[in-house]
């Protein structure tokens, strides 16, 4: 019988606030262990959560960026369970009403499109972090209190590498939003995995088991890589699965059994009294949709149609946002896209790397760089020239036509004097040009490059090419 | 004793010189020392710093200062042993936390100290407030100063027991089943319990957290208005504070009750009310019908109800505010092989019995497959019982009801039943469920032994002004002579 397997994800991302969820501490990570502390995050006798409006209106962002539903009352509830990394022995989390509920995450995947559908993103606050040493543990609670985005997606992935391809589309929404920087290394983003297999066109799900503790992409794609083949094994040996959490190792590339079904935690969830509801007007809701950004698939689809633009460009300008925008800036001013394009991405990319060279301190106008290929199409200056003009404008920050104009780099189309510089170019290479007589065609290319050199550049290379042909076999 | 220890009349004499706030302290510091020892009221006494405050009020007034906004200039206030103070003990009465200082100050204390209060100790209460006796105290019982062998009630025992001995002139309690006012009850004292939101709870360690509520306890009416002005309005560290414009609860104070009407729920004169308790708040109805008021009957049909609902409510919403106290990030710890088996030894070893009695009780309520019968049937038994309230109260201004059953009882007499406890509160609780006010005032004696019986009014949300305005007029009217033989 063939198998599918049934993946759903549970992605956690700190989000780009400058304090934390219910106090004033600072939202940053690598200080020194709790500096970054107070009463409220440290959960002292007495103090109150005041929730974090902009961590609200992150999680609403993310909601239209996922395409959700964003509904009227939010409300925080309270998940009981002792562990020393959680200050006050419950998480505040949205279980009942959550921020933002049925949206969706497109995108591609080796040439094909595909879509996971998000049953939620809610808020929550992260816990502090844990460390062993030798003989005894500690607990860092900088981390504790640091507004988590939750986003629990359907069970519509079906393979390692699709797991992988949809973390990696949602951390690119993520990113592009200003959301989080998801910065794994800096464990911004975590992930759970729930996976169980069925035989193909089966409806039924079969028994669910969650993966924790991956702190990678590619840890997840590894863990389902091993675990899906695990479950399949397993169920040809006549065994069945059962439902339960384990753990990814991720030295070992395995997967160990933490817990079963049986000892599952009741989380005694109940609404948290110390909060009201969120009941946010129309008018928050617009400001929250100010900070809507285009998603990376619609980008470089738009820049494809838009620009008639080949993928790879586009997807130049997809990773490189700020010189996408850049290069929309220059297309505004009208002039050939593809070759606009081009000069963006071969040309002025190149010179961006320098340290102190960035879009916003360039010396010339985004409409200078229309005028150069402009020059260039009009066969006013030969592209070669145009390379040097471009390393003047870039300098001086003058217009091209001022800089062809002032060091006199108008291409030669004038007949009679290409038809000099051939002349000289043919006496002074006899064998190349007898070579051409005699029928080889690669020596025109030679003398093409002497008539260059003579004309110091400025001869129109095609009409050259054709003058001398004209000479050598009339 | 100062014959008139009112704010207002002590103040006077402050401002022109005639006494000084170190001697007003003096004279509390006095008997703090002659009585404590046997009521047990403060458990925790920084005579130094009190004094300390005490000399910087009194140079502030040298000099001339503008003193206009301290409308607590001088007075010594003690605070609950629950309610955080800077640098001061806050052990909840708990031996989870005998030797924690608060890194902080509570919104309350902060007001206290910028109406020029003079900050003189803490008060005992029973264990993080759960109980009704002061019983349940880690520091021992506090003892009522009208007979030491009484409790003083609970769970702001030490708060009603210290302003009617006079240790302090005002102090903080916190009411989340009638905590303030049937303490105030029991000792002879003025209780307020203002509305739900109406007092930031920031600083307070939370008993139950859509219950709990600050309030003053005091000698006088007018007292208690003006503390309840001090600690009154918005913070933005408690999202549960209503952004309700500050009142002046004083000035109102004398004007005419004629008109008032105050009912009388049938429900609260039944079987179990003791007899003088019965002919006292009788008598105290002739009074405010002399004074204007129209009595007149009214109905809180679910009222049988509220006990239950109660213990359900504040029993889930304990068992997750006390789940902080682990031994992990402070307080009493107990050592263990694994996080588990500190859990375990701290907190069987930290908690005294009715403590865990309710963290059991809450934890049970809110369980998988119990969620529904009870802690969710309870809060729509809540709605119910505020239903009742909000339909009495569109006939009448105030309600009218014993604080109390009974008066004091003796040590010992329900420490062994719980539920005979819990029924003392039984006047006092659905004002915490619906989120109203309520005050209890002192409206005469028994007769053998002499015992101070309360009178409790209950006004709609966040009309405290006309509740303080009754039950000023009441006592203007009564002038019960409140000092305790000691």
């Amino acid at each position: 019988m063939d198998y599918e397997a049934v993946i759903g994800l549970e992605t956690h991302v700190q989000l780009k606030t400058l304090s934390k969820m219910w106090c004033g501490c600072a939202n940053q990570y690598g200080a020194e262990p709790n500096t970054q502390v107070c009463p409220v995050c440290l959960g002292m006798p007495g103090v109150l959560p005041v929730p974090n409006e902009q961590a609200l209106r992150l999680t609403a962002l993310t909601g239209y960026l996922l395409h959700c539903e964003l509904p009227r009352h939010v409300q925080f509830d309270r998940k009981n369970y002792f562990y020393p990394d959680v200050a006050k022995n419950y998480q505040l989390t949205q279980l009942a009403y959550p921020s933002t509920v049925n949206g969706h995450v497109d995108f591609e995947m080796q040439g094909e499109s595909k879509r996971v559908r998000i049953t939620r993103a809610h808020l929550e606050e992260d816990v502090g972090k844990s460390f062993h040493f030798d003989r005894q543990s500690g607990v860092d609670f900088n981390r504790g209190g640091v507004p988590l985005l939750e986003i629990v997606s359907e069970p519509d992935i079906t393979s390692a590498d699709m797991a992988h391809a949809y973390l990696n589309a949602l951390k690119d929404i993520l990113v592009y939003g200003k959301i989080s920087d998801c910065d794994m290394e800096k464990g911004m983003v975590r992930c759970d995995v729930n996976v169980s297999v069925r035989p193909k066109g089966s409806q039924t799900l079969g028994a669910k088991v969650e993966i924790k503790n991956m702190n990678s992409f590619s840890g997840v794609r590894r863990a389902l890589q091993y675990e899906i083949p695990r479950q399949l094994e397993a169920i040809s040996r006549g065994e069945s699965i059962v439902q339960e959490t384990r753990r990814w190792d991720d030295v070992a590339n395995m997967t160990e059994s933490m817990r079963t079904k049986e000892d599952a935690h009741d989380y005694r969830y109940f609404p948290c009294p110390d909060l009201v509801p969120f009941e946010p007007s129309d008018n928050w809701f617009e400001t929250v949709r100010e900070g809507l950004v285009e998603l990376p698939m619609d980008r470089k689809k738009r820049f494809m149609e838009q620009y008639q633009l080949p993928e790879n460009d586009a997807e130049v300008f997809i990773s490189d946002v700020p010189l996408g925008d850049y290069f929309e800036k220059v297309a505004s001013h009208g002039g050939n896209p593809k070759a606009l394009a081009n000069w963006v991405i071969n040309n002025l990319r190149a010179q961006l790397v320098e340290p102190e060279v960035s879009l916003d301190s360039l010396r010339f106008e985004p409409a200078a760089l229309v005028e150069l290929v402009e020059l260039v199409d009009t066969g006013k200056i030969s592209s070669k020239i145009a390379q040097s003009v471009f390393t003047d404008m870039f300098t001086s920050g003058k217009a091209p036509a001022a800089i062809v104009a002032e060091k006199g780099l108008v291409q030669v189309s004038d007949t009679g004097a290409i038809e000099q510089f051939c002349d000289q170019a043919i006496e002074a290479n006899p064998g190349p040009a007898e070579d051409y007589r005699q029928g080889k065609d690669a020596a025109l290319n030679f003398l093409k490059g002497q008539v260059m050199k003579l004309s110091r550049g400025k001869a129109n290379p095609a009409l050259v090419g054709k003058v001398l042909d004209q000479k050598l076999r009339p | 004793m100062n014959k008139d220890l009112s704010f207002h009349c002590l103040q006077n004499q402050m401002r022109q010189g005639d006494l000084s706030a170190q001697s007003v302290l003096q004279g509390c510091l006095d008997r703090i020392q002659a009585h404590n020892s046997s009521l047990n009221a403060l458990i925790h006494l920084d005579a130094k710093d009190a004094m300390q405050q005490a000399v910087q009020i009194d140079q502030a007034i040298q000099r001339g200062d503008n003193l206009e906004n301290k409308p607590l200039l001088g007075i010594p206030v003690a605070i609950k042993d629950n309610i955080a103070q800077l640098d001061q003990p806050m052990t909840c009465a708990s031996k989870m936390l005998r030797q924690f200082i608060s890194p902080y100050d509570a919104t309350v204390t902060r007001a206290l100290r910028e109406a020029g209060a003079v900050l003189v100790g803490r008060a005992n209460l029973d264990e993080f407030a759960m109980g009704s006796s002061t019983e349940t105290s880690f520091h021992g019982v506090s003892r009522n100063p009208w007979d030491k062998d009484r409790i003083p009630g609970g769970s702001s025992g030490g708060s009603a027991a210290a302003v009617s001995a006079a240790f302090c002139l005002g102090a903080l309690g916190s009411d989340t089943g009638g905590s303030i006012r049937q303490p105030a009850s029991y000792c002879g004292c003025v209780g307020l319990k203002p509305s739900y939101g109406r007092v930031s709870r920031f600083g307070l360690t939370a008993f139950a957290s859509s219950l709990d509520q600050i309030g003053p306890l005091t000698l006088k009416v007018e007292d208690a208005a003006r503390m309840l002005g001090v600690i009154a309005g918005h913070d933005p560290k408690d999202s549960t504070s209503v952004k309700a414009p500050s009142e002046d609860y004083v000035s109102g104070l004398g004007q005419d009750i004629k008109g008032m009407k105050i009912g009388l729920p049938s429900e609260y004169f039944v079987e179990g009310l003791d007899p003088e308790v019965r002919r006292a708040i009788d008598v105290a109805i002739k009074t405010l019908e002399n004074l204007g008021a129209l009595i007149c009957p009214i109905s809180l049909p679910h009222t049988e109800f509220a006990i239950a609902t109660y213990y359900v409510i504040c029993t889930a919403e304990a068992s997750a505010n006390l789940a902080r106290f682990d031994g992990i990030r402070y307080g009493h710890r107990e050592e263990g092989k694994d996080p588990l088996e500190l859990y375990n030894r701290t907190r069987g070893s930290g908690f005294g019995e009715e403590v865990k009695r309710r963290i059991l009780l809450g934890t049970y309520v809110l369980s998988s497959g119990y969620y529904d019968a009870y802690y969710l049937r309870a809060q729509k038994v809540r709605t119910l019982i505020r239903q009742d309230f909000e339909r009495a109260f569109e006939k009448v201004d105030l309600m009218l009801t014993p604080t109390v059953p009974s008066t004091a009882f003796e040590l010992g007499e329900k420490a062994s039943d719980p539920l005979q406890m819990y029924l003392t509160d039984i006047f006092t609780i659905s004002a915490n469920l619906v989120g109203n006010c309520g005050i209890s005032i002192p409206c005469g004696f028994s007769e053998n032994p002499r015992l101070p019986i309360g009178l409790q009014l209950m006004g709609r949300p966040f009309e405290e002004q006309k509740l303080l305005q009754v039950a000023y007029a009441y006592e203007q009217a009564t002038q019960w002579k409140m000092e305790p033989p000691l």
